[in-house]
């Protein structure tokens, strides 16, 4: 809390913060950006590039929430550093669908109700989207191993894991 | 049933109205706003438990570059608070600090970093008071001042003490067969939405604009109008696309009066999101309740007399408390018939983040209490358990003893569901396996309202031009699916799809005003405004559309698929605003006046409950204590689904939140501490704990519910809490008495089991509580259905009281 916590990360803010000039590929886009080397990929997606469909739940690297793909793996983006991510394909929610037409997971998401308040959605159908493309036909229990850093407080689970069979099927 | 294929849209499993946006990552939530010269929030928070504030120096913290405004309580000194007998809170404190993480001051800057290190650089001096950590020591007398002053005998840390006894509890026991008590402890534990608490402020030629994640944007309007002593016309509050409630953002919070504060001082837009730490120390969750319970049961195992005591740990502040007290005692008696009760609660401050509603509010402690309670009686009397809670179940169309009104009740049914389902009385005994059974009631939203007024709940305006329609509703949709609850009813009346209709929710310039998402409320009470304002739409494209066709019998004109009679919708719209002018209607809801005519009946009542019946089958290894999940079987009466998708979404979610709190949720501390305020440490179920959940709905169709609906969004929490503690009792044969279920209790009882000792964990007794005399209150004919004028009118005088 602010107040109470450790005062090193404050403390920057009377050094010098170190930049870098770095080129970053979000869902096919190129972008050149000019930045300190502590930003995490989390802050950069959502208040340097707009692209607010990541979302954050902890900014800690516990609930998975922040998801993207980074070369079609899931990461945590509140525990990357985009200096280390230069030049690699990264892929937001933004990125999922093709235009209109949406991911297969994106429709069954849609039509099983699996997203309800919908906050840890764009998380957890990366990680959907990573397990497909590695394993198209994955059972149950390889989809809940999966998906178990993903923490989700509505569902309960298993609408988003009859989704992901459903898409998985299609 | 042909009832059934009457219906358009109803009770089909159709996709949410907000579904595309949110797998897009197209829906804004509060914290994705983004408004030109935008501020960032930190505030500044207590770091002891109980401390007066000598002295406050924000001097440093306003001369560091980028920082726009440094506040403190003098620029906020009126205090707020959900409710009206609790106004004690103030969004920055000023005087003392009462839990660690309390709001003491609050930066804006350029960005969260720069607002972080002025927070650092105020310097606040604390005198540290002793602080008070558990319900015995707040039941002591205060070693120095009170936590809260106005406490109810002036020097004490007793919030409230409420007690009520309805019909001859003594003359019950006396003709009782059995008595036996039991003492129950349940654990207090937290919401943990997804989505960190977030508000964004903006002041534009004098008027104050906030966006909040909350789940009741009229609450968030009142506390603002009162403490920044603006009209409540200078003030708009809209609810941004909501990422969890649970109950979590149903109080006013500091940090949303704090940004509206700022905005109006730099006359910058000012944001302000919560950190995951913060959201653990704002809390407003499950309150820990220590519980005593007596009952006596005739020869048949039929109930003659239950006795039940509450004690709640409430934290340092009112919140919803009041209620809560209320909550743990009234609804034992729209569960099981129980023809004389008495209730004695006690709600006590401490020096903990403040406790609230979460998901079931206040019964989901006395719901573990009683099921595990009636299991030992029925053990005890050599009666099957659920024989004799069958025994009891309350009738359908009954009036409690404390004067609640049950209409449709579906526990029957329910029940059968489960056993059937789960081979519950088949199943094979085996060490390290067992199942449990335990069942529920939940209200369908609060028959009274917050603060006392004789206006509807819920009102919904309907728009129609030949652009379409539109449907204005102050309801939230919290993830629950309300949004496409008000399309659907909307549609239904209107021939329409759900997909046609426009709505515009949460928008306090916009929406007429309802109360808001909480208290299982907005299905039913927004659902039947809709329902109103759409059928009288629907009357006006009816009477164009007949007048035109010159058919005399309206009933004649059918309403479907984009029809109005001959006409499509578009061209009946086009007849109707010819005939009579632009298209408006309203509709309102105020549910009947059922509470009994006593003072203290406001809280219970509601228009309708629902019930729920779940067996839970578990294996616990009895050489790690772990407790595995395996199954779960839930009957929910929901009476009837408006759409079955949302309904099996709330009842998985409500079973999934129940068994993070039977299993493994805690909110605890150490020293005014959280013991572990992360989503690491704070254990909730991941996807690989989570078991297969065979869901069964159960129409009962209510009366009074729009299309006969009843609520899913709390109810089916509530039974699997019970439900898995006594699976771990068939399995191990030992008893732990207290929430949550960790491998350390299950050893230390089977370590206490394997000794011959009595296997049990939990409290050892209940602690001496001087409660308030007894307002003995005379019970109501079982028949007597009567409600609002009708009720008032046959007891003038209200029911015999002394």
């Amino acid at each position: 809390m602010a107040g109470e916590g450790p005062r090193s990360l404050r403390s920057e803010l009377n050094r010098t913060v170190q930049r870098e000039v770095l080129t970053l590929l979000v869902n096919g886009e190129r972008h050149e950006l000019y930045l300190p080397v502590h930003r995490t990929l989390l802050e950069v997606l959502r208040e340097d590039l707009g692209l607010t469909g990541t979302k954050h739940g902890c900014e800690l690297g516990e609930c998975g929430t922040c998801t993207v793909l980074v070369g079609g793996r899931p990461i945590l983006s509140c525990l990357s550093l985009p200096v280390q991510l230069a030049g690699r394909e990264i892929t937001t929610i933004e990125g999922l669908a093709s235009g209109p037409r949406l991911d297969p997971l994106q429709d069954a998401f849609k039509e099983l109700g699996a997203a309800q308040c919908g906050y840890c959605t764009p998380g957890m159908l990366l990680a959907a989207r990573a397990l497909l493309n590695q394993n198209p036909h994955p059972s149950r229990d390889e989809i809940g191993e999966a998906l178990s850093g993903n923490l989700c407080r509505c569902t309960g689970y298993l609408k988003i894991a009859e989704a992901v069979e459903l898409a998985a099927g299609r | 049933m042909t009832v059934e294929k009457q219906f358009g849209a109803v009770g089909k499993p159709l996709a949410r109205a907000d579904g595309d946006a949110k797998v897009r990552g197209q829906a804004i939530y509060a914290d994705d706003l983004v408004l030109p010269r935008m501020l960032h929030c930190k505030v500044l928070r207590s770091p002891h438990p109980h401390a007066r504030i000598l002295s406050i120096d924000t001097s440093a913290a306003r001369r560091i570059p980028g920082v726009a405004a440094v506040i403190t309580g003098e620029e906020l000194p009126i205090r707020f608070g959900i409710l009206p007998v609790t106004q004690d809170e103030a969004a920055l404190e000023l005087e003392k600090v009462r839990y660690v993480g309390e709001p003491v001051a609050a930066v804006a800057a350029v960005d969260e970093e720069t607002a972080a290190a002025a927070c650092d650089a105020i310097r606040v001096e604390y005198e540290v008071l002793r602080s008070v950590m558990t319900i015995e020591d707040a039941l002591r007398p205060p070693a120095e001042e009170p936590i809260q002053a106005y406490t109810r005998r002036a020097g004490d840390n007793i919030h409230r003490l409420v007690a009520y006894e309805f019909g001859d509890v003594e003359a019950g026991f006396e003709r009782a067969a059995h008595v036996r008590e039991d003492a129950y402890f349940f654990q207090g534990n937290t919401h943990l939405p997804m989505e960190q608490h977030s508000a964004v402020a903006e002041y534009v030629g004098g008027r104050l604009t906030l966006w909040s994640s909350t789940q009741v944007v009229h609450y968030v309007h009142r506390a603002l109008a009162r403490v920044l002593e603006l009209p409540m016309n200078r003030i708009r509050v809209i609810g941004t696309v909501h990422g969890g409630g649970f109950g979590g953002k149903t109080d006013p919070f500091s940090h949303e009066i704090v940004v509206a504060r700022l905005a109006m001082l730099t006359g910058r837009p000012v944001k302000c999101t919560l950190t995951r730490e913060e959201v653990f120390y704002t809390h407003r969750g499950r309150h820990p309740v220590v519980m005593w319970v007596r009952t006596g049961v005739d020869r048949e195992g039929r109930i003659t007399a239950m006795h039940f005591r509450s004690a709640l740990d409430g934290g340092a502040y009112g919140s919803y408390g009041v209620a809560s007290v209320f909550y743990t005692g009234t609804l034992q008696t729209v569960t099981y018939a129980i023809p004389a009760y008495r209730f004695e609660g006690c709600r006590v401050f401490t020096n903990k983040p403040p406790c609230g509603p979460k998901r079931g509010h206040g019964t989901p402690q006395p719901r573990f209490a009683v099921e595990m309670h009636l299991e030992k009686i029925a053990r005890e009397i050599g009666m099957d358990p659920v024989e004799l809670k069958r025994r009891n179940f309350v009738r359908p169309f009954s009036r409690a003893v404390n004067w609640l009104r049950i209409t449709t009740c579906g526990l029957e049914e329910c029940t059968e569901k489960v056993l059937a389902a789960s081979g519950y009385r088949e199943r094979v005994r085996k060490p390290g396996e067992g199942m449990g059974f335990a069942i529920s009631a939940y209200m369908s939203g609060a028959g009274t309202a917050i603060y006392w007024n004789d206006m509807p709940h819920s009102e919904v305006q309907i728009k129609v031009d030949r652009t379409g329609a539109t449907l204005y509703c102050g309801a939230m949709d919290i993830g629950q699916g309300s949004d496409t609850v008000l399309t659907t009813v909307a549609a239904e009346e209107l021939g329409l799809q759900p997909s046609d209709i426009r709505l515009v929710t949460a928008d306090t310039d916009l929406t007429p005003i309802d109360l808001g998402s909480y208290s299982s409320r907005v299905t039913f009470m927004a659902g039947n405004a809709a329902l109103e304002a759409a059928r009288r739409m629907r009357d006006l494209l009816v009477q164009a559309v007949a007048e035109r066709m010159g058919v005399a019998d309206l009933e004649e004109i059918d309403v479907g698929d984009g029809m109005i009679g001959q006409f499509s919708f578009e061209a009946a719209c086009e007849l109707a605003t010819a005939r009579f002018g632009a298209l408006s209607t309203t509709g309102s809801y105020r549910p009947p006046r059922i509470g009994g005519p006593f003072k203290g009946s406001g809280v219970g009542p509601s228009p309708a409950y629902s019930y729920s019946a779940a067996v839970v089958a578990v294996e616990a290894d009895a050489r790690t204590g772990v407790v595995a999940v395996k199954r779960v079987w839930i009957a929910h009466d929901i009476g009837r689904s408006i759409n079955p998708l949302l309904v099996l979404g709330q009842v998985e979610g409500g079973v999934y939140m129940g068994l993070g709190e039977a299993l493994m949720e805690e909110q605890a501390f150490r020293k005014g501490l959280h013991k572990w305020p992360s989503m690491l440490d704070y254990k909730s179920l991941t996807f690989n704990e989570m078991p297969p959940i065979e869901t069964f709905l159960v129409e009962t169709v209510d009366p009074e519910g729009p299309y006969g609906a009843k609520e899913a969004g709390q109810g089916p929490l509530l039974p699997v809490i019970p439900a898995v503690n006594l699976a771990v009792h068939d399995a191990l044969g030992i008893w732990i008495e207290e929430t949550p279920i960790t491998p350390e209790k299950v050893l230390k009882a089977l370590d206490l089991k394997s000794k011959g000792k009595m296997p049990r964990i939990g409290p050892k007794s209940f602690p001496a509580i001087p409660y308030s005399d007894l307002i003995v209150v005379e019970p109501p004919d079982p028949n007597d259905m009567r409600v609002g004028a009708e009720l008032e009118e046959a007891f003038p005088a209200g029911p015999r009281v002394r």
